[in-house]
C-alpha cells in the first residue's frame, strides 16, 4: 500500500514537472546551471541508495516474518561482522567524498566570475534590499531603479548586496542561487544570463510582514537593448535626491520606479572603510559624509575587477 | 547512608561522589559558558563603534591587584580543603575566611573598575565591544558573588554541623567552583586584559 | 491605564479573543473539578512535589501531548493559510506568530520533553537505579521547563507572540524591527526551559556513569541508554551557548546593548552563528534518543539482538562530535567563501556516514530474525525508508554550491520535516506505544495503533513531497501568500491534506488512549512485549523503589538472559532501601521562575527584583538544609512485592 502510494505520488511529480519544469532545474545562466547539474546528479545518486535500503528492507520483511516461519524457530544471536560493517561504511565513505570532489568544484565556480564569457568586464550592480524593496545601483550607468532589474545577456554580471534593515537574501532562482544581504557587510554574487527573458527574483530569507510580497523582476536582453534602455532612463527618469532616497527607504510596499544617479554617493554601502568595524551610529550619520568622495572610491572599486 | 571511611570524606559516600561528579560535568558546561562569552567577545573585540577601545580604558594597576587577590583566595582555599583533609576544623575555617575576604577584596576591585569605565564612556550600551567586554567580566563577577555567598554559607554550616560527609563534600565542590573561577579569570587576564593593552 | 496597557494584544482577531476565553473556561474548570473532587493534596504530595524519575517522566509525557497539540493547530493554520493562492484566511502579522510559536514550540516544548519523558521513565529501570542521581534537581528540571512551556504560551493572550521565526535572527528580532514584546517571551522563556534541560543534561550523565547495576559495563548498557548517555553529554555543551545567546539578545533587546544590532559595532552575523553552534547539535538532541528507541524496538520485535552493537554506540559517538562541526551549512549563503563553504559541506555530508551505518545495522537486525510487526515495530518500520528519504535530501544539502538554491525554500522545509518526523515523531510514538503498559498498567489498542501509524506516516509523505516539488520551483519558506500565477498552488493543496490526514492521525491516537482507558485489559503481565533488557524486569505498576534487589547483569540483554539462559538477576535478599524524599521547593521555585520570567518580558523592575531574591532565598534555603531522604522497611518491600506478585 504504501509503496503503491509513493510511486503514484512521484509520477504525478514527474508528469507535473513535464507540463512546467521547476524553475531551478530549468536553468537560464551558467551559474544556476553548474548548481542544477549538481542537483541532478545527487538526485541520481541518492535515488540509488533510496532504492537499496526499500529493497534490503522488503526482503527482510518478507522473509523473516514471524508468519512466515515455523514456531519453534529461535533466531540466532549475530554479534555484526567486520566485513558487513565496513561495505556499510566503505560504500558511503566512497560516495560522500565524491560528491565533497564535485561540491568543492562547485563552490568554486559559483564564487567566481562566470565562465565562458572571455575577458569580458562585469557589470556591477549594488544591490540592496530595505524594508521590503530592492533598490538596484548601476554605478557605471549611474542610474538606479527600484522592485526591478534590467541585465544583458551575455555578460557576467557582479552583485554586491546589502541590506538596510533585517537580513534578506537576493535570489533570481533561475540565474543561480541566493546569497544574503546584511546591513554590515557587502556580499559579492556572480550571476549570468544567457538566454533573454523575464525572470523571478525575490527575497528569499524572512524579514517581516512584508515578507511575502518582496519580490522583483528581472528583464534579461540583448546588449544593445540594455544600452538603449540605460540612455532611456537618463533622458526621462528623474534624478534620486537623498530626500527621495530617504522617503524611499521607509518600510512598506512600493512599485517600479527609475531614477538617475544612485544613492551610492551620499549613502555608501558598508564596504571597505564604511564596513561593519567603523560604522557608527547607521546610515543616518553616513548621509553628511562628502558626496564627491565616496563617489571616486565607488568608480575606484569597478576598475579593479 | 553507607560510608566508605577508606576514601576521604567528601567521597566517603555515594551520594557524595555522585555529587562531585555532577559538579565536574557541571563545570564542563560552565567552561562552554565561558568558551561562547570569549568567542564572542574576540569577534566584537575590534568593533568599536564610536567607542573607546581596550587599549584606550584599560589601566594595569586595578587589574594587577585583582588578579593578585583572586590567585592568594585560589591557594587559600586549597590550603582550606588541606585542613579539611586533616581534619582541622578551625584552620580550615580560617583559610575559608580569608579565600571569601579575598574574594571581596576583588569584587570591591572589580565594581570600582566597572564604575569607572562607565564614567570615562564605555558604559554597557557604548558599543558592540563593550558590550561584549561588560558581560564577559560580569558574568565572572558575577560568579564571585554568588560563591561568596555560598562560601559563607558553607563556613556557617561547617561552624554549626561540623565535619561530616555531607558539609566535607560541599566544601570540596565549593572548592572546585573557586579554583575554576581563577583559571577562568586567568584568561581574562591574559586574553582581554593583557593582549588588549599591547 | 498606561500600566496596563503593555499587556494588550498588538494585533488581536477573533480567533486570538477565542482563545482567550477558552484558556480562561479551561483553568476555572480545573480548579473547580480538583477542588469539587478534593483532589488537591493528591495533587500536591503525588505530583508536585514529587520526585520519582517515573512520575517526572509522565509530568513531561503530558506536556508534551499538549504541546504537541498547540502545536499541530499551529501547523494546520499554516497549511490551510497556504493551501489556495492569495488566501485571506491569516495575515502576515498572525502568519508570523504562527510558524514562529510553531517551531519553537515543536522544537523547544513538544519534542524536548518527549524525549526527555522516556530518558527520565526509562532509563533508571534499564540501569537497574532506583532513582537518577540527582532526584529533587530532575523535579527541578521539569518544573524549569513547565513554567518555561507555560510562559511561552501565554504570550498570544497576553502582550503578543514572537514573530521574528524559531530561529530569530538579528537584526529582525532586534527592538528596531520586533518592538513587542513576542521576542521578549522567546529569549526569556528558553532560558527558563533551557537551564532545566541543562540540569537534566548533568542529572543524567552522572545517573548513566555511576548508578548502573553490577556488572553493567559500559559497554553493557542498554542502546537506549547508550544514546541518552551522548545526547546528555551533548546538552551539557551546547546549551551553555544558548544560555549565552539568549542572555545577550535580552540584553540586546531590553538594556540597549549593540551585540547584534546594525549600529554601534552590532554583528548580525554573531547571532546567526551562535544560534546553530546550539541549533545543530540541538538537532542530534533530539535524534539519538529517537534512534535509541528504534534500537530497543527494533531488537525486540526481530526477536534478536541488536546487530553491530559497538558500531551502533561508535556511530553515535561520532556523530555527537561532527554535530558540532557543521552548523555553517544553516547559512552558506552567508558570504564566507568557497573554502570555509567548502569544509562545513564535507563535515556536513559525513554524517551520512555513521548515520548510514545505524541504519544499515538496524536493517541487518531485521535478518534471520523473527519479525512481529507491532505498533511500535510499524512506526520503525515505516521510518526506515522515510527518513532515508528525509536523509538523503539533508545529503543534497550539504552541498554547499547547490544548497544556494536550497536554502530559504521548502525544500528545506520538507527536508527537516521528513527527517524529525520520522526521525524524532515516529519513534516518540512508537516509545509512548512500546513503554504506555510500563506506565500505565494496561496496552493501548493495536488495531486503532496501526492504523493511526499507517494514517501518520502516510500523510507525512503527502504533507512534505511536495514541499521539496514547490521548493525548486521558487517557493520561499515563510511566505504568508502567493499569488496564482507562480504555480505553486497545486502543491500546497496536496501538503493541506497531508497537515489534514496528520490531524486525523493524532485524533486517533487521542481515540486510542480514551478507547484502551476504558476497556484494556489491566491483567498484563511485567513483560507484556517478551522484551530483553531490565525495565521489563520488575513488576507493573513499577513500584516506588523499581527494584527490590538490585539486578546483576552480563550482557546488554539482562533479561533475555535470565529468560533464556537461566542467569540469575536477583541475587541476595531484601535489604532497606534508601529513597529522597519529596520536595515543594522545585515546584515553588519554578514558580517564582515564572514570575520572574513575566516581569522580565514586560520590564517590571520591582518584582523582577523580588523574585531574583526569591529565587536566591529557595536556592540558600536548599544549601542550610537538612535532607537525608528516609528508608523503606525490608518488611514493607516484603509487602509490596506479595501485592505485586498477586497481581
Amino acid at each position: 500500500m504504501k509503496w503503491a502510494l509513493l510511486s503514484l505520488l512521484f509520477t504525478i511529480a514527474t508528469v507535473l514537472t513535464g507540463c512546467e519544469p521547476l524553475k531551478v532545474l530549468d536553468p537560464k545562466g551558467p551559474q544556476a546551471a553548474t548548481q542544477a547539474k549538481d542537483i541532478m546528479l545527487s538526485i541520481g545518486i541518492m535515488s540509488i541508495i533510496v532504492l537499496a535500503v526499500f529493497g534490503i528492507l522488503i526482503f527482510m520483511l518478507t522473509k523473516y516474518r514471524a508468519s512466515k516461519q515455523s514456531k519453534d524457530y529461535e533466531p540466532p544471536h549475530i554479534e555484526g561482522s567486520l566485513l558487513v560493517e565496513t561495505i556499510c561504511v566503505g560504500i558511503p565513505v566512497l560516495i560522500v567524498i565524491f560528491l565533497s570532489f564535485v561540491s568543492v568544484q562547485s563552490n568554486y565556480k559559483v564564487e567566481a566570475k562566470p565562465a565562458g564569457y572571455g575577458d569580458k568586464e562585469p557589470l556591477i550592480i549594488y544591490a540592496s534590499s530595505s524594508n521590503w524593496k530592492w533598490h538596484f545601483s548601476y554605478p557605471e550607468e549611474n542610474i538606479e531603479t527600484v522592485n526591478y532589474l534590467y541585465i544583458p545577456t551575455d555578460r557576467p554580471i557582479e552583485f554586491k548586496l546589502y541590506s538596510y534593515g533585517p537580513i534578506t537574501s537576493f535570489w533570481i532562482p533561475q540565474l543561480g542561487g541566493q546569497k544574503y544581504a546584511m546591513s554590515d557587510m557587502v556580499n559579492t554574487l556572480h550571476l549570468a544570463a544567457d538566454v533573454p527573458g523575464e525572470y523571478m527574483g525575490r527575497n528569499a530569507n524572512f524579514s517581516g510582514k512584508g515578507f511575502a510580497e518582496n519580490t522583483f523582476n528581472v528583464k534579461a536582453m540583448s546588449e544593445t537593448e540594455f544600452d538603449k534602455w540605460v540612455k532611456e532612463v537618463k533622458k526621462t527618469a528623474k534624478p534620486l535626491t537623498e530626500d527621495k532616497f530617504t522617503e524611499l527607504l521607509k518600510p512598506g510596499h512600493l512599485g517600479q520606479s527609475t531614477y538617475t544617479g544612485t544613492h551610492l554617493g551620499f549613502l555608501p554601502p558598508p564596504e571597505g572603510e564604511h564596513g561593519g568595524h567603523n560604522h557608527g551610529s547607521g546610515h543616518s550619520m553616513n548621509m553628511e559624509k562628502d558626496e564627491k568622495a565616496s563617489e571616486t572610491s565607488s568608480e575606484s572599486e569597478h576598475h579593479h575587477h | 547512608m553507607k560510608i566508605d571511611n577508606s576514601l576521604p570524606l567528601e567521597y566517603s559516600t555515594d551520594e557524595n561522589s555522585n555529587k562531585i561528579l555532577g559538579f565536574w560535568i557541571f563545570l564542563g558546561a560552565e567552561i562552554m559558558l565561558f568558551a561562547t562569552l570569549f568567542s564572542a567577545y574576540f569577534t566584537l573585540v575590534d568593533r568599536t563603534g564610536t567607542g573607546p577601545t581596550g587599549a584606550e580604558i584599560f589601566e594595569i594597576t586595578p587589574v594587577l591587584i585583582e588578579t593578585i587577590l583572586l590567585l592568594t583566595s585560589s591557594f587559600t582555599i586549597g590550603l582550606g580543603i588541606h585542613a579539611m583533609r586533616i581534619g582541622n576544623k578551625k584552620a580550615m575555617l580560617a583559610f575559608f575566611t580569608i579565600t571569601l575576604l579575598l574574594g571581596l577584596g576583588f569584587l570591591s576591585f572589580e565594581i570600582f573598575e566597572f564604575v569607572h569605565y562607565v564614567h570615562i564612556g564605555a558604559g554597557l550600551q557604548t558599543s558592540a565591544f563593550t558590550a561584549a567586554l561588560l558581560t564577559t567580566l560580569g558574568t565572572h563577577g558575577a560568579h564571585v558573588t554568588f560563591g561568596l555567598f555560598w562560601g559563607l554559607f558553607i563556613i556557617l554550616q561547617v561552624k554549626k554541623r561540623g565535619l561530616t560527609p555531607e558539609t566535607a563534600n560541599k566544601s570540596f565542590i565549593f572548592s572546585l567552583y573557586w579554583h575554576f573561577l581563577d583559571v577562568v579569570w586567568i584568561f581574562i587576564f591574559s586574553f582581554v586584559y593583557l593582549k588588549g593593552m599591547m | 491605564m498606561d500600566f496596563f496597557d503593555r499587556f494588550a494584544i498588538p494585533n488581536p482577531s477573533p480567533v486570538i479573543y477565542a482563545s482567550m476565553v477558552a484558556i480562561g473556561l479551561t483553568v476555572i474548570a480545573i480548579i473547580a473539578g480538583v477542588t469539587y473532587f478534593k483532589k488537591w493534596g493528591y495533587l500536591w504530595q503525588e505530583w508536585l512535589t514529587t520526585v520519582d524519575h517515573k512520575r517526572i517522566g509522565i509530568m513531561y509525557l503530558i506536556s508534551a501531548l499538549l504541546m504537541l497539540f498547540r502545536g499541530g493547530v499551529d501547523a494546520i493554520m499554516m497549511r490551510a493559510q497556504l493551501a489556495v493562492p492569495d488566501n485571506k484566511l491569516l495575515d502576515a502579522q498572525h502568519y508570523n506568530e504562527i510558524f514562529t510559536t510553531h517551531g519553537v514550540v515543536m522544537i523547544i516544548f513538544m519534542a524536548m520533553p518527549f524525549i526527555m519523558a522516556l530518558m527520565n521513565f526509562v532509563v533508571p529501570l534499564q540501569i537497574g537505579a532506583r532513582d537518577v542521581a540527582f532526584p529533587r534537581l530532575n523535579a527541578l528540571s521539569f518544573w524549569l521547563f513547565f513554567m518555561g512551556a507555560m510562559l511561552f504560551n501565554i504570550s498570544f493572550v497576553i502582550g503578543g507572540s514572537p514573530d521574528a521565526g524559531w530561529t530569530s535572527y538579528f537584526p529582525l528580532a532586534g527592538t528596531d524591527f520586533s518592538e513587542s514584546v513576542g521576542t521578549n517571551y522567546y529569549m526569556i522563556a528558553i532560558q527558563i526551559a533551557g537551564i532545566g534541560t541543562l540540569m537534566t543534561g548533568i542529572n543524567f550523565i552522572t545517573t548513566i556513569l555511576k548508578m548502573r547495576a553490577p556488572g553493567m559495563t559500559l559497554m553493557k548498557m542498554p542502546m537506549f541508554t547508550w544514546a541518552s548517555l551522548v545526547t546528555n553529554a551533548i546538552i551539557v555543551f551546547a546549551f551553555p551557548v544558548l544560555t549565552v545567546l539568549l542572555a545577550m539578545g535580552t540584553m540586546d533587546r531590553l538594556f540597549g546593548t549593540h551585540f547584534f544590532t546594525t549600529t554601534n559595532g552590532g554583528m548580525d552575523m554573531l547571532w546567526a552563528n551562535f544560534f546553530w553552534v546550539w541549533g545543530h547539535p540541538e538537532v542530534y538532541i533530539l535524534i539519538l534518543p529517537a534512534f535509541g528507541i528504534y534500537s530497543e524496538v527494533i531488537s525486540t520485535f526481530a526477536r534478536r539482538n541488536l546487530y553491530g552493537y559497538k558500531s551502533m554506540v561508535g556511530s553515535m559517538v561520532i556523530i555527537s562530535l561532527l554535530s558540532f562541526l557543521v552548523w555553517t551549512h544553516h547559512f552558506f549563503t552567508m558570504g564566507q567563501g568557497a573554502l570555509t563553504n567548502s569544509i562545513f559541506s564535507i563535515t556536513t555530508m559525513a554524517i551520512a556516514v555513521p548515520t548510514g551505518v545505524k541504519l544499515f545495522n538496524w536493517l541487518f537486525t531485521l535478518w534471520k530474525g523473527k519479525i512481529e510487526v507491532t505498533t511500535p515495530m510499524l512506526y520503525a518500520l515505516l521510518f526506515i525508508p522515510t527518513f532515508t528519504i528525509g536523509g538523503v535530501t539533508g545529503v543534497m544539502l550539504g552541498m554547499s554550491a547547490a544548497d544556494y538554491q536550497y536554502h530559504n525554500t521548502m525544500f528545506l522545509v520538507a527536508h527537516f520535516h521528513m527527517v524529525i518526523i520520522p526521525g524524532v515523531v515516529f519513534a516518540m510514538l512508537a516509545g509512548l506505544t512500546y513503554y504506555w503498559p510500563k506506565m500505565f498498567g494496561f496496552m493501548l489498542n493495536e488495531k486503532i495503533g496501526k492504523l493511526s501509524a499507517w494514517v501518520i506516516s502516510m500523510s507525512t509523505l503527502l504533507a512534505f513531497i511536495p514541499m521539496f516539488f514547490s521548493g525548486l520551483d521558487g517557493q520561499a519558506r515563510r511566505m504568508y501568500t502567493y499569488s496564482e500565477s507562480t504555480g505553486f498552488g497545486p502543491w500546497n493543496m496536496v501538503s493541506f491534506i497531508g497537515a489534514a490526514g496528520l490531524a486525523v492521525g493524532f485524533a486517533l491516537i487521542v481515540y486510542n488512549i480514551y478507547y484502551s482507558t476504558r476497556y484494556a485489559s489491566r491483567d498484563i503481565s511485567a513483560d507484556p512485549w517478551n522484551a530483553r533488557s531490565l525495565e521489563w524486569a520488575t513488576h507493573t505498576p513499577v513500584p516506588s523503589y523499581n527494584f527490590a534487589i538490585l539486578p546483576h547483569v552480563k550482557s546488554s540483554e539482562a533479561l533475555w538472559d535470565a529468560k533464556k539462559h537461566g542467569h540469575e538477576l536477583f541475587p541476595g535478599e531484601y535489604e532497606k532501601i534508601h529513597m529522597p524524599n519529596n520536595s515543594g521547593v522545585p515546584f515553588i521555585m519554578s514558580c517564582i521562575f515564572f514570575v520572574w520570567g513575566f516581569s522580565f518580558v514586560f520590564s517590571l523592575w520591582i518584582p523582577l527584583i523580588l523574585t531574583t531574591i526569591g529565587i536566591f532565598v529557595c536556592m540558600g534555603l536548599r544549601s542550610f538544609e537538612k535532607d537525608h531522604g528516609h528508608y523503606i522497611s525490608v518488611d514493607e518491600i516484603e509487602e509490596t512485592e506479595n501485592n505485586l506478585r498477586g497481581a
